[in-house]
């Protein structure tokens, strides 16, 4: 049963509404300083020493490893507008309900592992231990 | 609709595909956002690496050079490095028609050649900046 209250909301037959397209816009506005300084950092360390790497990551601004704290939202926020958007692709060409499930559980597993070894990595370069 | 079994069966018709326009270049730009955004995808597990191997050690950091300064490690970061350019920049042109602007058609089609010619240059450039030393300065 739907209601015209949950219909007028914008809750229609995909349960969820605007959900989507606003986190996928507002994932995508976070990005564009994250990736720009992304650009610039990964530029610079290029081809670097694993120690000058390690001082980019660990080095202190404000009293805190400022760039490896970009680098780990610009991991997480990157990996979330990337299942926001693969979700879409998958949508649009695989047709059974299984493959559609099997796909997206895939896509968030590789997402979370991706994310969980960066954050594991930042953590170890430049965790207070 | 009962089928007639005196007819032969006609093909139903179906919607055009791709491959039956001739392409705008805004259709060429809207498919190579999707590919970009994959692409980025599966560079998101390099990046993973080359922070495993920053924390690892100088041994696995230096197999990680190893492997990015080979020529096919090249030729996969010159693929994210143009993906990252031509993303980023299309995206902005996607938030900007989200709010409603640049939707006409020039505007469109010529935003649309500013984002390719551009994400190129830039990609060129970072390459050509990173490769001529300037590189491992620690930014």
């Amino acid at each position: 049963m739907e209601t015209p209250l949950h219909k007028v909301q914008g809750l229609g037959s995909s349960h969820s509404g605007v959900k989507h397209f606003w986190r996928q816009r507002m994932t995508a506005a976070a990005m564009v300083p994250l990736a720009i300084w992304f650009a610039w950092s990964v530029v610079g360390l290029a081809g670097a020493r694993e120690s000058d790497a390690l001082f980019y990551l660990t080095r202190s601004a404000f009293g805190l490893p400022l760039n490896a704290i970009l680098m780990g939202a610009f991991i997480v926020i990157a990996l979330y507008h990337m299942v926001l958007g693969i979700q879409v692709v998958i949508d649009d060409y695989v047709h059974s309900s299984g493959g559609k499930i099997a796909w997206m559980l895939f896509t968030r597993a590789a997402a979370l592992a991706v994310a969980a070894v960066s954050l594991f990595a930042l953590f170890r370069i430049a965790g207070p231990v | 609709m009962a089928e007639n079994p005196q007819q032969p069966q006609r093909p139903r018709p179906l919607s055009p595909f791709l491959t039956i326009y001739r392409w705008p270049v805004t259709m060429a730009t809207s498919i190579t956002h999707r590919v970009t955004g994959v692409g980025l995808a599966l560079g998101s597990v390099v990046l993973a690496w080359w922070l495993v191997a920053i924390a690892s050690g100088p041994e696995t950091y230096a197999a990680f050079n190893a492997v990015a300064g080979s020529w096919i490690g090249l030729l996969a970061l010159f693929g994210f490095t143009w993906s990252l350019a031509y993303h980023l920049l299309n995206g902005i042109r996607h938030l900007a028609w989200d709010t409603g602007y640049g939707f006409n058609v020039k505007t469109a089609d010529a935003t649309g050649w500013f984002v390719i010619v551009l994400s190129v240059l830039l990609a060129i450039g970072v390459f050509a900046f990173a490769y001529l030393g300037h590189g491992g300065t620690g930014a």
